[in-house]
Formats: C-alpha cells, sequence, structure tokens
C-alpha cells in the first residue's frame, strides 16, 4: 500500500475517534475520554490530581522511552556499533533513586491535603443513609422522614434482557437510569451514611468524587457539596452478584427552593408502589405511594383480580424478573422455574412468607408494601398457566 | 556440598523411562520443566477462551450471548485460571528448567517432591474446571472471593476452596524446592552476588510464596467454615467482619502480584544484556531493587481497599508506602535503558518481547502511579482503568516474559532453532493487538465504565469494540507460538536442521550457554568452577561475549 493511502485511511481513523469522543455527552461535566471535572470542588481537586500525575508519568515516559529509542535505533549492531563496557555507576544511579523520590513526595503532599478534605464529614447540612441492595439501592434522608428505593429504569430493564429484542441504543440513558432519583440541594454539604444489607456494594458518583463500598455491618462516611444543578449518573462499583451491572445511581441536584418543596412532597412516604413503574415522574410516584400505604396502614382495600395482576406485573418486571425471568421458568438450578412451583401452587401464606423472609439465594423484600407484595403473589398465582386464587394486602399485614 | 546431591536419581547416567511413565514418574528437572510448561500453556489457552467470552459478550451494549451470571463465573475463572493456572505455572516450569542450569547444579534438591508439586496441579485444575458442569455453576464472585458474595455459591463452593488449596501445596513445594536448591547447590565460586538475576528473582519469588500461601489457604478455609460450619468469621449478622477477609486477602494478594512479575524482571535483565551485548548495568542496584519491593509489597495491601473506610491515618500510610515501590521499579527500568545504551543491539524475537516488556510494562507502572493517589484511586479503583492497569503488568508484563524466555532457551532445550520469521510475525501481532486490546480501556475507565459488568452504557461502544477485536486477533496470534514451538521441538523447517552451536545467542552468558545444545539428560554431574565474572573456569570454552 502507498504511504499515502495508509495516512488517509489513518486520518479516516482518527476522525472516527474523535467523533466518538465528542459523542459522549455522559453527564454535565463529562470529560468524553476522561474523569469528569466534576461537580463539587472536591472532584475539581480530584482531577487535577489526576492530570498533574499524568504529566509527571508522560513527562518521565518521554525521557525514558527517548533514550530507549535513541539506543534501539542507533546503537545497533547492523549500524556497526561496538558495545561499550561501563556496566555501573554509583553516582547515576544514586541520582536516578533521589530525583524520582523528590518528585513523590512533590505529588504526595497535595494528595494528602486532599485526601483530609475528603475524609472531613463534619459538620454536614443534611444526612442521607445510602443502603445497598442486591440489586438497589435505598435512600433514607434521616430526620426527614422520607425514604424510598431507587431501582434502574423500566425501559432499561427491559431491554437489557438476554434476547430481549430492543435495540439498547434506542434506550435513553442506557443503564444509567433509574426510577427514583437521589435528590439532593446544591451549595448544602451533605453526609452520606453507605451501609448494606447483604453483599458488599460501592456507591460510585464520579462527578461528587465519592465512592464508598456499601458493607455489610459497616456504616461508612463520606460528603458531598454540589456546585451546580444538575443530573449526576454513578453505578455500583463493586461485584456484587448477577445483576451488578444494573443498579445504577442518579442524582439530581436541585435548587434549595426546588428541593425543599421535592421533600414536602415526599414526607411520610413509603417505599416502592404499585404504580411506581407507570409513574411518569419521581414526585408523582411519591404521591402515589402515599395514597398505596396510607390506605394499607388504614384499612387494606380488597382488589380485584384484574387490578391485583395488572399492578402485580409491575412489580414482578422490578423486583423479580431477573432471576425468574419474565416467563417465569427462571434459570434453574439457582433461580427456579415458577410455572407449576409448589411454592406457588402451595397456600399462598408459604409464598408471602418466602418473599417477606427470602430463601436461599433470593433476598428478602420486606421494603415492598403490602399491596405489592399481594399483587405479585397473585400475578405469579395466576400467569405462565398457574391458576391458584388471589391474595390481598390484608393477608400480607397478617404475616409481616 | 553440591556433590552431595548429585546422585539422587536411581536411573542416573542412562537416559529417561520410555513412554507415559516417563512423563509421570519422572523427577528430572527438565521433564518437570516442560510438564509445567506445557500445563500452563494449556491453561493460557483455556482462560484465554473464557476472556473470549468476556470480550464477545462485550462487543456491543446490551445481552448478546451469556446471561450475567455466566459472564460472572467467566472473569472469575477466567482470572483464577489464568494467574494460578497460566503464569504461575509457566514461571514454575522456568525455574524448574533453568535454575539448575544457571547455578550448575544436576538437578533441583528435592526431586520426588517436584513430581508430587507438578501432579497435584492437574487435579487441582480439574476440580476447578469440573464446577463449570455442576448444577448452579462455576464460581462467580470474582478472583478475590469476597464474601458474604462468595457464601452465596452453590455447589461449586467446595470445590473452589479445595483447588485453592491444592494450587497453594503445588506453589509451596515449589518454593521451597527453589529455594533449597539454589542456596545448597550452587557451583563452587558461585557466590550470591554471583547469580544470574533470574534465579535471584526466583529466590525471592520463592520466599514470597513461602510466607504467603499459607496467609491465602487461612482465608479461604475461614469461607469454608463460615459456610458449612457455623461460624461468623466474615459474616456481620454473626459478628464476623467481611472488611477482615479483604486485609488478609490482600496481605496474600498484593505480594502476589509481585510473584507474577519478579520472576520476569529475572529474564527481562537475562535476555537485554545478552542482545545488547553489554553487561548487565547495575547488577548490584537491581538485586537490591528486587528485595525492596518484595519487602514493600508486604506493607501496601490495602492500596486494593482503599473504598472500604479505613481511617485517614491507614490511607495515608498505605498512600505513602504504595508511592514508595515507585523507587526501586524505577531504579530497574532505569537500569534497563542503560544497559542497551551504548550497545550493540539486534532484534531477535525474545529480545523483540524483552523490549516490549519494558515499555509497556512501564506503561503500566505510570498507570499503578496514578493509582496509588488515593483520592484519585476513589475513582478509578473497580474501573475499567484497573482493568487495563494490571492487564498491562500481566500480559505484556508477565506473559511476554515468559514467551520472551521460551523463545531465548528453546534453542537450548531442543536443540533446534525456531522459526525467526514467525516469531517476529507472532510478536508484531502480539505487540499491536494487546495495545488496541487493553490502552482503550483506560479511557473507558476513566469515563465511568465499572469493571465486572456484562452489559454497560452505549457511550462506551466504540472503546469496547476495540478491546474486543484487540483480544480477538490477540488470542489467534498465540497460535502462531504454538506452532514455532512444535516447529522446534520436532525439528520441523530448515533452520531447525542446522546444528546449533553450545552458546546459541552470541552475547549469551551463564553456565547454561557451557552445556551442549540441547541440553543433555543430565547436566553438571560434576559441578563446574565459577569464576569471578559467573562463568566456569573449567571445562567448556568461555564466551566470546563482550566485557
Ligand atoms: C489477551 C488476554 C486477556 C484478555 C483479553 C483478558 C480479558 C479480561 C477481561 C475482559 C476481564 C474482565 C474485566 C472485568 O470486568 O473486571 C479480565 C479480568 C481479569 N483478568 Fe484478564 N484477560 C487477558 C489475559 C489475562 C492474563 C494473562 C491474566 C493473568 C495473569 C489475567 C488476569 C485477569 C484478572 C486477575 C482479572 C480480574 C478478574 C476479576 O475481576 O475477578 N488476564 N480479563
Ligand atoms: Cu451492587
Amino acid at each position: 500500500m502507498k504511504l499515502h493511502k495508509v495516512l488517509a485511511m489513518l486520518a479516516v481513523l482518527a476522525s472516527g475517534l474523535f467523533h466518538a469522543a465528542g459523542a459522549w455527552a455522559y453527564t454535565e461535566t463529562s470529560g468524553g475520554w476522561n474523569l469528569p471535572t466534576g461537580a463539587t470542588a472536591i472532584a475539581q481537586e480530584v482531577y487535577d490530581l489526576h492530570m498533574m500525575m499524568f504529566w509527571v508519568c508522560t513527562v518521565i515516559g518521554i525521557l525514558v522511552f527517548g533514550v530507549m529509542i535513541i539506543s534501539i535505533v542507533k546503537h545497533r549492531k547492523s549500524l556497526g556499533a561496538k558495545p561499550a563496557s561501563f556496566h555501573e555507576s554509583t553516582t547515576v544511579e544514586i541520582i536516578w533513586t533521589t530525583v524520582p523520590f523528590i518528585i513523590l513526595i512533590a505529588v504526595a503532599i497535595p494528595a494528602a491535603g486532599t485526601l483530609i478534605r475528603m475524609e472531613d464529614t463534619r459538620d454536614a447540612d443534611l444526612t442521607v443513609k445510602v443502603t445497598g441492595y442486591q440489586w438497589k439501592w435505598e435512600y433514607e434522608y434521616l430526620g426527614e422522614d422520607v425514604r424510598y428505593f431507587s431501582t434502574l429504569a423500566a425501559e432499561s430493564n427491559a431491554a437489557r434482557q438476554l434476547g430481549s429484542g430492543i435495540d439498547v441504543n434506542t434506550v435513553e440513558n442506557y443503564l444509567v437510569d433509574v426510577d427514583n432519583p437521589l435528590v439532593l440541594p446544591v451549595g448544602k454539604k451533605v453526609r452520606f451514611l453507605i451501609t448494606s444489607n447483604d453483599v458488599i456494594h460501592a456507591w460510585w458518583v464520579s462527578e461528587l468524587a465519592v465512592k464508598k463500598d456499601a458493607i455489610p455491618g459497616y456504616i461508612n462516611e463520606t460528603w458531598a457539596r454540589i456546585d451546580k444543578p444538575g443530573v449526576y449518573r454513578g453505578v455500583c462499583a463493586e461485584l456484587c452478584g448477577r445483576d451488578h451491572g444494573f443498579m445504577p445511581i442518579v442524582v439530581e441536584a436541585k435548587s434549595e427552593a426546588e428541593y425543599a418543596a421535592w421533600l414536602e412532597s415526599q414526607r411520610g412516604g413509603e417505599t416502592a408502589t404499585v404504580d411506581e413503574a407507570a409513574a411518569p415522574a419521581p414526585v408523582e410516584v411519591a404521591a402515589a405511594a402515599e395514597t398505596v400505604t396510607d390506605a394499607a396502614t388504614e384499612a387494606p382495600a380488597e382488589l380485584d383480580k384484574a387490578a391485583l395482576m395488572a399492578a402485580g406485573e409491575k412489580v414482578y418486571g422490578a423486583n423479580c424478573v431477573a432471576c425468574h425471568q419474565a416467563s417465569g421458568q427462571g434459570i434453574p438450578p439457582n433461580f427456579p422455574s415458577l410455572v407449576g412451583s409448589t411454592v406457588v401452587q402451595g397456600d399462598a401464606a408459604g409464598q408471602i412468607t418466602q418473599i417477606l423472609k427470602g430463601k436461599g439465594l433470593m433476598p428478602p423484600f420486606p421494603q415492598l408494601s403490602d399491596a405489592d407484595i399481594a399483587a405479585v403473589v397473585t400475578y405469579t398465582r395466576n400467569s405462565w398457566g398457574n391458576d391458584s386464587g388471589l391474595a390481598q394486602a390484608a393477608d400480607v399485614a397478617a404475616l409481616r | 556440598m553440591a556433590h552431595a546431591h548429585a546422585h539422587h536419581d536411581d536411573h542416573d547416567h542412562h537416559g529417561p523411562d520410555k513412554g507415559i511413565m516417563r512423563w509421570i514418574k519422572t523427577t528430572n528437572h527438565k521433564d518437570l520443566g516442560t510438564l509445567y510448561l506445557f500445563f500452563a500453556f494449556t491453561m493460557f489457552f483455556i482462560g484465554g477462551l473464557m476472556s473470549l467470552v468476556i470480550r464477545a459478550e462485550l462487543f456491543q451494549p446490551g445481552l448478546q450471548f451469556v446471561h450475567p451470571e455466566f459472564f460472572n463465573q467467566m472473569t472469575t475463572m477466567h482470572a483464577l485460571v489464568m494467574i494460578f493456572g497460566g503464569v504461575m505455572p509457566g514461571f514454575v516450569g522456568l525455574a524448574n528448567w533453568m535454575v539448575p542450569m544457571m547455578i550448575g547444579a544436576s538437578d533441583l534438591a528435592l526431586p520426588r517432591v517436584n513430581n508430587w508439586g507438578f501432579w497435584i496441579l492437574p487435579f487441582a485444575f480439574s476440580l476447578l474446571l469440573s464446577t463449570l458442569f455442576l448444577a448452579g455453576g462455576a464460581p462467580a464472585g470474582g478472583w478475590t472471593m469476597y464474601p458474604p458474595l462468595v457464601l452465596q455459591t452453590g455447589d461449586a463452593f467446595p470445590f473452589l476452596i479445595f483447588a485453592v488449596h491444592l494450587m497453594g501445596i503445588s506453589s509451596i513445594t515449589g518454593a521451597i524446592n527453589v529455594v533449597v536448591t539454589i542456596l545448597n547447590m550452587r557451583a563452587p565460586g558461585m557466590t550470591l552476588l554471583k547469580m544470574p538475576l533470574f534465579v535471584w528473582t526466583w529466590l525471592i519469588t520463592a520466599y514470597l510464596l513461602i510466607a504467603v500461601m499459607p496467609v491465602l489457604a487461612g482465608a479461604v478455609t475461614m469461607l469454608l467454615t463460615d459456610k458449612y460450619f457455623a461460624t461468623s468469621f466474615f459474616t456481620a449478622s454473626g459478628g464476623g467482619d467481611p472488611v477482615m477477609f479483604q486485609h488478609i486477602f490482600w496481605f496474600f494478594g498484593h505480594p502476589e502480584v509481585y510473584i507474577m512479575i519478579l520472576p520476569a524482571f529475572g529474564i527481562v535483565s537475562t535476555i537485554i544484556p545478552t542482545f545488547a551485548r553489554k553487561r548487565l548495568f547495575g547488577y548490584d542496584s537491581m538485586v537490591y531493587a528486587t528485595a525492596s519491593i518484595a519487602f514493600l509489597s508486604f506493607i501496601v495491601w490495602a492500596h486494593h481497599m482503599f473504598t472500604v473506610g479505613m481511617p485517614l491515618s491507614g490511607e495515608l500510610f498505605f498512600m505513602f508506602a504504595t508511592m514508595l515501590i515507585a523507587v526501586p521499579t524505577g531504579v530497574k527500568v532505569f537500569n534497563w535503558v542503560a544497559t542497551m545504551w551504548k550497545g550493540s543491539m539486534t532484534f531477535e524475537t525474545p529480545m523483540l518481547f524483552a523490549l516490549a516488556f519494558v515499555f509497556l510494562f512501564t506503561i503500566g507502572g505510570f498507570s499503578g502511579l496514578m493509582l496509588a493517589l488515593t483520592p484519585v484511586d476513589f475513582q478509578y479503583h473497580d474501573t475499567y482503568f484497573v482493568v487495563a492497569h494490571f492487564h498491562y503488568v500481566l500480559v505484556p508484563g508477565a506473559v511476554f516474559s515468559i514467551i520472551a524466555a521460551v523463545y531465548y532457551w528453546i534453542p537450548k532445550w531442543t536443540g533446534h532453532m525456531y522459526s525467526e520469521f514467525w516469531g517476529k510475525t507472532h510478536f508484531w501481532l502480539s505487540a499491536i493487538f494487546i495495545n488496541v486490546t487493553f490502552f482503550p480501556q483506560h479511557f473507558s475507565g476513566l469515563a465511568g465504565m465499572q469493571r465486572r459488568v456484562p452489559d454497560y452504557a452505549v457511550q462506551f461502544t466504540d472503546l469496547n469494540v476495540w478491546s474486543s477485536v484487540g483480544a480477538f486477533v490477540f488470542f489467534f496470534a498465540q497460535f502462531i507460538f504454538i506452532f514455532n514451538m512444535l516447529a522446534s521441538c520436532f525439528g520441523w523447517g530448515k533452520r531447525a536442521s542446522e546444528k546449533l552451536p553450545d552458546r546459541v545467542w552470541e552475547g549469551a552468558t551463564g553456565l547454561e550457554w557451557t552445556v551442549p545444545s540441547p541440553a543433555p539428560y543430565h547436566t553438571f554431574e560434576e559441578p563446574p568452577t565459577v569464576g569471578d565474572d559467573g562463568e566456569p573456569v573449567t571445562g567448556a570454552a568461555r564466551p566470546a561475549a563482550a566485557h
């Protein structure tokens, strides 16, 4: 191939790469192929440290590789190079031990400073407790009576199933979108208390420069003060089982007034709800949640089969489908089929207890409302050819 | 001293047994070296196929081929097979072949232990790989086996633990053998500071193995009792501490990563002087640097787990200690470069792989330096940036060094030259496509792609396409290597028919080049005497080498 053709091909390749880089609008401050500069002062410091070390490495690399390349090009036998006989030099060796040492100290000092600031969680304006579950997050605004779960958005969840037939490129924010984002005020120091209910997870939002493991039996602390309103996306960063790749984090930073209004709308709200998956926006979800739980705590309403089935299908889609599959056939032997299963065909109380308490690899789902559990029990008992009767919220309440 | 051990073997002075029993019963270091290398290549191939499953799934966003559970099994098994089945036995195989020949000993000190040490491995890996066919599948909790997740493993769990135990026993026996051999069986005149660097790095590696494999064994035994005997060492609900597992695991795990790289340092320090026709620069500081790296490897383990929430003082300590490792590592790289400087270089295949090692291992070192900065490590941790980092030190690091060593010594082992043309083709394909595979992962990691996921947000697509294409080409390029090595073993091709001199490479030094090619079944029944430069004063012809 002629040289100019090679160059032309390289140019096409390169432009393709840059095009790809440009298309990377991950979130607000995404750096494309780099760490994001971030939405907090600490994130900015982290970015600066990262770039400083990158340039230090680049300069050392150019020097070392430069010398190597000169030797490779010039000191070759085919050019008649005769080998020199030196093979040690105390002076040189002392120099190239001490100089890197000094450079490292120069980098370590600012890094230590940032680290100290990062770990200073004192004087927070508000505290959010983050709990990891297989495979979702729970957010609890301490002292505010607001608590809810956050799971992978329904569209992403449908598209990510093996053989779903959905082109994931058509799904907006595929895999980095959730049903209920974490809403935070800008300009406030927010302290996060991070823990887990089952295995180890890690709560990671790059633009807030926050990543901490969620460990059962531990409560980890970290914090962020977000500078500007926006949507910041993250993911679970610790292998936590089969759906590790599908537990994203979305943080919505709002102005103080908007945040206060949002908080007010949430107050007293409970978790997942019958209408959750269908609700267009988080605020309305919460409102719906309120009505449902209120109803549940006062006198659980009897629902008819159609209503239970419709609601149950959504609850199933959000909580059960990953293991038991949309077809109900599970992935035997770890995730048993529900079709004709003895649990599903047996006494409803047994099935409700298993959902509340978990069993083996199946996590407990006490966070679901009575209505949700009743709905999903009904759904599984009357789908895929099963036919084993209804369950009502009151049945669940009695077993809790 | 050395002499007393020389007549261990029942069939001394005879050739090997015939047939399959030769390989099963053999206590000969060369046979066992061959077996180890053969085993390692089989495992590289199996682990490589697993990585292709991973890369095929990650070629496009969305799930196309495998369930997430099976994907996790593949990452876990890929890592276990590559580390414990590929790299470690590969290095042990090289030690078996070369350590006795480099120190002028007739064999390893404990030949029967050596036989057992090897034959444990096929059993260990049969156990491990059989879990793929168990109900519930293979372990899927990552090679780090963190509880509580790993305790959710099904029937595969006891298989995993016993396989790890067996690998550990094999490693320890191998290590003890190496230590005893090196300390007791060196040729007269070979003082410690005259030993070839490959021997030095293996001596230090062997100590690391002896120190940390029992730690791993302890940790996985505690997992076992947690699962089956109602203890709760690591179960929070029973009063245990899941983070303690990580401390114990990484106290093993960090030295383990040096176990996978120190022998590589020795190999490169052998090959570069040969083809630069110049003595290794700074021999003494190479030894001290290796020892310091080994020492430091014991006090940096927690840098793998900064995000678990350590006290600030702990994080600062582990950050500073980690950064310190860059100093001796830098000394090594500078010394290699100084060895090349004003040399008279040629670029046979082993040299090409050794040079690629220096370039690419250094890149892996740079990303390691970046990872050492704790506040930034929070952002890199458990992303593809880390995957890129450790593959740069493992593939163009450890694996390239094994390949370089095989090209370098195989003419001595078989008496036949390999094909330089195919060697170079193999090199260029490997060197280019390993970068196509792993370089883009730095960027996907920085931009937010976490590791150990079967699927990703669509903005990472392009980079993953590159990675997957690179992985496939790299994998298939290795078949060239296999054929080239078979050609050397069986004397295929034109070059293979040439009679090789004892000293195959013009610039090579060391005792192994004073025996005929191929090396006879029993070498050095009479120990050679070594002079000031580490070369024999008696016996075979002195080298024409330049120093
Ligand atoms: C061309 C060869 C290789 C390819 C394409 C490859 C590919 C991969 C991929 C895609 C992963 C999953 C990364 C993740 O999501 O965490 C992985 C993980 C890993 N690989 Fe490789 N790999 C190769 C060679 C090696 C070698 C030679 C070793 C060891 C000596 C190795 C050790 C590991 C380890 C330790 C992990 C981490 C597994 C875990 O997360 O538990 N790989 N590799
Ligand atoms: Cu998780």
